[in-house]
């Protein structure tokens, strides 16, 4: 091991996770393992992306080191509380924007007032205002580029020491893209660590260092994003 | 420099040229990860707080509680036309429904001095708890997805909905007010008791729907079973009939009578009663009901709190 004084600070630390979920199909439950021991290490400063098949357990994984689906076997090391970026969840469509504006900040443990600080900030980012006084009508009401990009900026509201973004980059149209892109890179100069799963592989490489690549819940490579994710794709790619 | 930790059994090289992975400088062991978290202050994740920093916990997310609860009362009605106005009008019509059938078509009435008031206060009452008890076995199951992206103590959710349930009440009771005027009951004096016994009766109902949350997030089933529950309680609890009427013939066995009379449903009820209706006297009371009143309400809201912080660290699970 490095010396500690020039030795990256870990912010979290997977060893041999396995996570498994219960589903209730019938009336039978069935055990499903979807991370079968991930080990690995990320830094302060380094932006990683999950790249992998469909259902390789990128976003479980990511769910585990949030904290919200507990590691059936190995330890998970944290520093502080890494926060999915994501508040779709606690949002209702039945109220207006305003609102759930109001209601997702709290949900993700705003307070009132820092709340009702960046309440515009937010809708301004959103953009639904632009074309009318969209945000005084209930959210079912949106087109869902416009409810996609709501929720995008009602989570990225908030800075957190460890981050975690699952696919949503890919909302909005190309000048809510562009301005998404630049809030995830402010998000991530706040944040000590970036976690990012996504399926689009230019998105990985551009903002991500380093790449994790799961397949059917194994770690199958850890290194450089460039080399993972080409190795991925060669590995994806139709054979002859 | 990162460390690659994936065994070698799990690198089968592709068909292609192995990928250049980061040279390991050495496979971390258990021990190494353990002793590295340890050295930078790294700390397990999901762990369950102490029962008093939770209890902290709970309290700095008390805004979050009320706007959710509020939320969901608002998003209830959203789509009618009458919009809100159905948080008055739904408890009068329930009431006019009772009226026309206990009163009108059963005669119910005859027995029962103010039989409106005393049928529709029981109605109200037995309501608050009862949908309480329903909306706790769907505060984390219907949540589920909210549970598993943000962080926040999870008892918020079965809290916030006995608050919105208590929402529900205060319109119903405005309903109430308006019945109870039509009926020769004017405000006077005792109708302030009325506050001490709702208190009382959402502490109980909270712990209820704490208790009916965990359970269910454990067996689901429960929900489909609460019901058949729920309607035997009612019909123990004199909703549409008088408790102490019925104790004071004598074929009733002692036991039975004191446990119809413990019963914190018929007790809150009754409460209820004696607070707002004139001939509903203190005679009609069972004995010693504030202090049954306010053990349940400890016992149920502490003892239901604690069962459910117990298992903070399960729900979202599986």
């Amino acid at each position: 091991m490095a010396e500690k004084s020039d030795a990256p600070t870990p912010t979290v630390i997977a060893d041999d996770i396995h996570i498994t979920y219960k589903v209730q199909s019938g009336g039978r439950t069935r055990e499903v393992h979807a991370v079968k021991g991930v080990t690995f290490v990320a830094h302060k400063g380094e932006a990683i992306g999950l790249i992998g098949s469909n259902g390789s357990g990128k976003s479980t994984l990511l769910k585990a080191v949030a904290g919200l689906l507990p590691p059936a076997r190995g330890h998970l090391y944290t520093q502080g509380q890494p926060s999915l970026l994501g508040v779709n969840a606690a949002l209702m469509n039945d109220l207006t924007g305003e609102r759930n504006v109001v209601l997702g900040g709290l949900a993700m443990g705003l307070s009132h007032r820092q709340v009702r600080e960046r309440y515009q900030q937010i809708v301004d980012f959103s953009g639904v205002d632009d074309k009318g006084d969209f945000i005084t009508l209930p959210m079912r009401t949106y087109s869902s580029g416009m409810a996609a990009r709501l929720r995008f900026s009602i989570a990225a509201a908030k800075s957190h020491d460890v981050l975690m973004i699952d696919e949503a980059l890919a909302t909005g149209d190309a000048a809510f893209q562009r301005r998404s892109k630049a809030r995830i890179a402010e998000l991530r100069a706040e944040a000590g660590t970036v976690f990012l799963v996504s399926h689009n592989y230019r998105t990985v490489t551009e903002t991500c260092d380093r790449a994790l690549w799961l397949e059917a819940g194994t770690l199958r490579m850890d290194g450089p994003a460039k080399d993972v994710v080409a190795a991925y794709e060669a590995h994806t790619k139709p054979k002859k | 420099m990162t460390l690659t930790s994936t065994p070698p059994a799990h690198t089968p090289a592709p068909t292609e040229p192995a990928a250049p992975t980061v040279p390991t400088p050495s496979a971390p062991s258990a021990t190494d990860l353990a002793a590295l978290a340890a050295r930078h202050g790294l700390t397990a994740s999901g762990a369950r707080p102490s029962l008093p920093a939770y209890t902290r916990l709970l309290w700095g997310r008390r805004h979050f509680v009320t706007a959710f609860a509020t939320a969901r009362l608002t998003a209830q009605y959203s789509r009618a036309r009458l919009g809100q106005l159905w948080q008055i009008m739904t408890p009068l019509l329930n009431a006019a429904v009772y009226y026309f059938i206990f009163g009108v078509l059963l005669r119910t009435k005859d027995d029962i001095a103010d039989f409106v008031p005393f049928l529709v206060t029981g109605v109200f009452v037995w309501t608050f708890t009862s949908s309480t008890v329903l909306a706790g076995t769907r505060a984390l199951t219907g949540n589920l997805a909210l549970v598993r992206a943000l962080h926040f103590p999870r008892a918020s959710l079965p809290v916030a909905y006995a608050v919105q349930q208590l929402q529900q009440l205060l319109f119903s009771m405005a309903a109430l007010a308006v019945i109870l005027c039509c009926f020769g009951q004017f405000p006077r004096p005792s109708w302030l008791l009325a506050l001490p016994a709702l208190a009382l009766q959402s502490l109980f109902n909270t712990g209820l729907a704490l208790i009916m949350a965990r359970l269910a997030s454990r067996t689901p089933d429960i929900a489909q079973l609460m019901p058949f529950v729920l309607r035997t309680w009612m019909y123990v609890s004199g909703v549409m009939w008088s408790v102490g009427h019925v104790l004071r013939s004598d074929r009733v066995p002692h036991l039975v009578a004191v446990a119809l009379q413990c019963n914190p449903a018929a007790v809150y009820i009754d409460l209820m009663r004696f607070a707002l209706i004139d001939s509903f006297t203190a005679a009609r009371l069972p004995p010693h009901v504030w202090l049954v009143a306010t053990g349940w309400a400890l016992l149920t809201g502490v003892g239901g709190f604690i069962y459910f912080w117990q298992a903070e660290e399960t729900y979202g699970r599986g």
